[in-house]
C-alpha cells in the first residue's frame, strides 16, 4: 500500500508526500481540517487539503515571522496575533519575558482544538497566562482597536478562503490604526516564484506599501510551501526593519534558535533581483 | 395542483429532456447549440448555450403557453399566491409597462406617487394616459423619499374620482413601504384597481417577518424583479395579477411590447428560481435579513454613519421598513453617498448598488458570505479614518407639486425647442428631470415649469445634486414645447 498526500502548487506542478497514516479529518464551519503523520516531515497540518505546517520545517516560519519585528523593537509589549490557529508563533512570543500581552484572534476554535491534540509540539504557547483568545474573524476584531499594540502578526491562511479578508486594503488599514506610534506589522506575504502566488504577493505589497509609511519584504527558505521560497511583510510607522534593528538587544534574550540569527536578519531583506522588480512595479 | 409540485420546474425539466433527444436542430438560433460560435460558447459555456433555443412543441411559445410554459407560470402563481403568472423577459420595465397598458388609454388617469420608477411615467408616454402625482413625503434628515401618506391618497381619489388606479411602490429602493393594505381597500371601494412596484420585493413573499407582498396584501397586479432578490438572470421577471383582472387580455397587453423570441436561459432561470424560493426561501431571507441587521449594527458602531432600519417606522409615510436593505446615511462622515461609492470602488475593489448625494445602498443577498461583509464593514471604517470631513449644510428638500398641463405623450411628440434654462419659467417642458437625493422628477413631460422650480434645480445643482434626465447634460438649457406658454 502506497498513501500519498498531493498538494497542487500549480496546475503542472505537484508537491506529494506519503503519509504513514491519517490522524484527523473533519469540515469545521470554515474549512476542512486534516492532519497527516509521514515518514519525512513527522505530523502535518492541512487546511481545505493546503499544508500549513509540518513538524519538520515550521519552526522557520514561526522564528522568521516573530523575531524579526522583535528584533527591531524589543521593547515590544503588546501583541495581536491575527490567525495563528497552530500556536507555532505563540510558541515564539511566550520565549520573551517582556511581552505583557498577547491577543489572538483566531475564526476557527476547531484548528486550535485539533493542533493541541495532534501537534503539541508546535501548539504549546496556548496556556501562558499573557495569551488572551479571541475566537472571531480578525478583519472584526481588528475594527474595534485603536492605538493600542506595538505590534500585529498576520499569520493567515492563503488569500483564497477564510484568510481572504486578511489580504485586502481596508484589513491593513485596520491595522496602522490598531497599532501605536511606532508599531509593526509582519505579515505571510506568499510566494514571489509561481505565477498565481506572486500576483497575490504583489496585490498584498502594494496595499500595505499603501497604506504605511514603510513597507518591505523579506524571504525564509520553507520546504514545503509552493516553491520553496517564502516572504513575509515588514510594516512599520516609524522603525526601518534592517537600519534599526538592535541585535545586541535582542542577544540580551537568550532565545535559542534553529533558523534565526541577526547576520540572518539582515540578509533576509536582500532579496533576489526579479523580486525587487516586482515589489518596485506596484510601488 | 398541490403542493408538492412545487418541487417541480416543468420547463427546465424539459429542457434537460430535450438534450438527451439529440434533434437536429434547422432552425433558430443560427449558433446551433454553440457549435457555430465557438468564441461565444468558450465564452459562456457549452452547457449555457445548449438551451439557447427557440420555442418548438416540446417547449411551448412564450405569447400563447398551452405547455411547459404554461405549468411552470400556474406554479409561479400559487407560489406567490397570485390568480396569474407570466414570465417576463424584457425586464421589470415591460411588466410595469403592461400593468399601466392594461389598466388606462389616452386621457385616463392614475394616481401614482412621485417617486414611481422612469418606467412607469415612460408607459404614460406610450399610452396616452394622464398622471395624477401625490407626494411622497421626504425624510429631510436623512435626504430620501418615503411612502404616500394615506391621507394623501385619500385626498387624490377624492378629487379624481375618475382614475381608473392607485400605483403603489412596494418597497421603495431605499426599503420604504406604504400601507399596502388600507390603500388597496380604499382603492377598491371607489372602483379602481391597485398597481405595485415591486421590482426590489420578491423576498416579500417568501420571507418571514418581512412587510406584506402586493398579492397578499389584495393589490391586483404586481411586477417582480426575479432578478434582483429571487436571484434569477438578469432581464427575467414576473407578472402577476389577482381576481379583478381578465387574464387573457392581460396576456395580449403583454405581447404587444414582449418579444416573441422568449429566451428559455431567462425563463428556465424564472423556473428554477421560483422553485429554489418555494422551498428554501424562508431560509435565505432569514440569512439576508441577519447579515443585513449584522452590518447594520456594525455600520453603527463605527459611528458617523447611520444604517437605517425599522425605528424610521411611523405608521404612515414609513408603513414599513424591509430589513434586507442596507441603506447607509453617509453625511455623518461628511462625504456624499456617490463620493463613498466611488471611493468603496476604487480603493477597496467594492462595488455597492447605488450611491446619492447623502446616502449608501449595498446589496445583500444568499450570495454573499460573512467575509464579504466584513470587507464591506472594515472598508467604510477606512474611509472614516481616512476621508472625514466636517459636515457640509445639507440640501433642503422641497416637494414642488407638479402641473401637469398635457399628458407626457402630447408632450413627448411635440415639437420642442432648447432654452436657457432661466427662461423657461411659464413654459411646458419637454423632458424629464429627476434629481438624487431625494430621487423625486422635478419635472416631468408635460408638466409647467415655475421659477419655483428653476430655482430648486440651480440650488440642488449647486449643493452637488446628481441632476438627471435633460438633453444637455450641465443643466443650463431645457427642452421646452413650442407655443407652450
Amino acid at each position: 500500500m502506497e498513501f500519498w498526500y498531493s498538494e497542487k502548487h500549480t496546475e503542472n506542478v505537484y508537491l506529494s508526500i506519503k503519509v504513514d497514516k491519517q490522524l484527523y479529518s473533519s469540515t469545521s464551519r470554515f474549512q476542512r481540517i486534516d492532519v497527516f503523520e509521514s515518514l519525512e516531515f513527522g505530523r502535518f497540518l492541512a487546511l481545505d487539503g493546503f499544508m500549513m505546517l509540518t513538524e519538520k520545517d515550521e519552526f522557520i516560519y514561526h522564528e522568521m515571522i516573530t523575531h524579526v519585528p522583535m528584533a527591531v523593537n524589543p521593547n515590544i509589549k503588546t501583541v495581536l496575533v491575527i490567525g495563528a490557529g497552530d500556536g507555532g508563533v505563540l510558541r515564539e512570543l511566550t520565549k520573551y519575558p517582556s511581552i505583557d500581552r498577547i491577543d489572538v484572534a483566531e475564526i476557527d476554535e476547531e484548528v486550535v482544538r485539533v493542533c493541541k491534540q495532534f501537534l503539541p509540539k508546535t501548539a504549546c504557547g496556548f496556556e501562558d497566562r499573557r495569551v488572551n483568545m479571541y475566537y472571531q474573524d480578525g478583519m472584526k476584531f481588528i475594527r474595534r482597536h485603536t492605538g493600542e499594540y506595538d505590534l500585529i502578526i498576520v499569520d493567515s491562511t492563503d488569500p483564497f478562503g477564510p484568510g481572504e479578508g486578511l489580504f485586502t486594503k481596508e484589513f491593513y488599514g485596520n491595522c496602522y490604526n490598531a497599532l501605536k506610534e511606532d508599531g509593526i506589522m509582519v505579515n505571510q506575504h506568499e510566494s514571489p516564484f509561481y505565477e498565481e502566488d506572486a500576483a497575490a504577493m504583489k496585490r498584498a505589497h502594494k496595499r500595505i506599501y499603501d497604506s504605511f509609511p514603510i513597507s518591505k519584504v523579506f524571504q525564509a527558505f520553507i520546504p514545503t510551501y509552493p516553491s520553496g521560497h517564502w516572504l513575509f511583510g515588514f510594516a512599520s510607522k516609524k522603525y526601518h526593519p534592517v537600519h534599526d534593528a538592535n541585535e545586541k538587544r535582542w542577544e540580551l534574550f537568550g532565545i535559542k534558535t534553529r533558523y534565526y540569527n541577526s547576520n540572518l536578519h539582515k540578509g533576509a531583506f536582500y532579496l533576489p533581483n526579479y523580486v525587487e522588480e516586482m515589489l518596485k512595479n506596484v510601488e | 395542483m398541490t403542493l408538492t409540485d412545487q418541487n417541480r420546474a416543468p420547463l427546465y425539466e424539459a429542457l434537460e429532456e430535450l438534450k438527451t433527444m439529440h434533434i437536429v436542430p434547422f432552425d433558430v438560433p443560427g449558433h446551433k447549440r454553440g457549435k457555430g460560435n465557438k468564441d461565444l460558447a468558450d465564452f459562456l459555456g457549452a452547457k449555457c448555450l445548449a438551451v439557447d433555443i427557440n420555442s418548438m412543441k416540446y417547449l411551448d411559445n412564450i405569447c400563447h403557453p398551452t405547455g411547459v410554459i404554461k405549468e411552470a407560470e400556474e406554479l409561479t402563481a400559487q407560489a406567490f399566491g397570485a390568480k396569474h403568472a407570466y414570465f417576463m423577459v424584457n425586464g421589470t420595465t415591460s411588466a410595469v409597462q403592461s400593468m399601466v397598458l392594461y389598466v388606462v388609454k389616452r386621457g385616463d388617469k392614475i394616481i401614482l406617487p412621485r417617486n414611481v420608477h422612469r418606467s412607469v411615467i415612460n408607459a404614460f408616454v406610450l399610452c396616452g394616459a394622464v398622471p395624477v402625482y401625490i407626494n411622497p413625503q421626504i425624510n429631510s434628515d436623512l435626504g430620501i423619499s418615503l411612502g404616500m401618506a394615506y391621507n394623501d391618497v385619500v385626498n387624490a381619489i377624492e378629487q379624481n374620482p375618475d382614475a381608473k388606479a392607485v400605483f403603489v411602490n412596494n418597497p421603495t429602493y431605499y426599503g420604504i413601504c406604504s400601507n399596502l393594505r388600507k390603500i388597496t381597500e380604499l382603492a377598491h371601494k371607489h372602483n379602481m384597481l391597485v398597481l405595485v412596484d415591486e421590482a426590489h420585493g420578491t423576498h416579500l413573499y417568501f420571507g418571514e417577518d418581512l412587510p406584506v407582498s402586493a398579492m397578499a396584501a389584495g393589490a391586483d397586479m404586481a411586477s417582480v424583479s426575479m432578478h434582483k432578490s429571487g436571484g434569477s438572470l438578469t432581464q427575467s421577471s414576473l407578472l402577476l395579477s389577482g381576481d379583478n383582472i381578465n387574464s387573457d387580455y392581460l396576456r395580449q397587453v403583454v405581447n404587444l411590447t414582449q418579444t416573441t423570441s422568449g429566451s428559455y436561459l431567462l425563463m428556465s432561470s424564472l423556473d428554477i428560481s421560483r422553485r429554489r424560493l418555494f422551498l428554501h426561501g424562508k431560509e435565505i431571507f432569514k440569512r439576508v435579513s441577519e447579515l443585513a441587521q449584522y452590518a447594520r449594527d456594525e455600520i453603527n458602531e463605527i459611528g458617523d454613519y447611520y444604517a437605517y432600519s425599522r425605528e424610521l417606522v411611523n405608521g404612515d409615510t414609513v408603513f414599513d421598513f424591509d430589513v434586507t436593505k442596507l441603506s447607509i446615511n453617509t453625511s455623518g462622515v461628511g462625504l456624499a453617498g456617490i463620493e463613498v461609492f466611488d471611493l468603496l470602488r476604487d480603493e477597496y475593489d467594492i462595488q455597492i448598488e447605488f450611491g446619492d448625494l447623502e446616502n449608501i445602498l449595498a446589496y445583500i443577498s444568499v450570495g454573499d458570505s460573512d467575509k464579504n461583509i466584513e470587507q464591506l464593514i472594515g472598508s467604510l471604517s477606512e474611509i472614516r479614518r481616512r476621508y472625514k470631513k466636517a459636515r457640509t449644510s445639507s440640501l433642503k428638500h422641497e416637494y414642488i407639486n407638479p402641473v401637469v398641463e398635457m399628458s407626457p405623450q402630447d408632450a413627448f411628440y411635440a415639437k420642442k425647442i432648447s432654452m436657457d434654462i432661466r427662461k423657461t419659467a411659464g413654459e411646458i417642458c419637454g423632458e424629464f428631470v429627476m434629481a438624487y437625493p431625494p430621487g423625486i422628477p422635478i419635472l416631468a413631460p408635460g408638466e409647467r415649469i415655475t421659477e419655483q422650480i428653476i430655482d430648486y434645480i440651480i440650488y440642488a445643482k449647486e449643493k452637488g445634486s446628481l441632476i438627471t434626465g435633460p438633453e444637455d447634460m450641465h443643466i443650463q438649457r431645457l427642452n421646452i414645447l413650442q407655443g407652450g406658454r
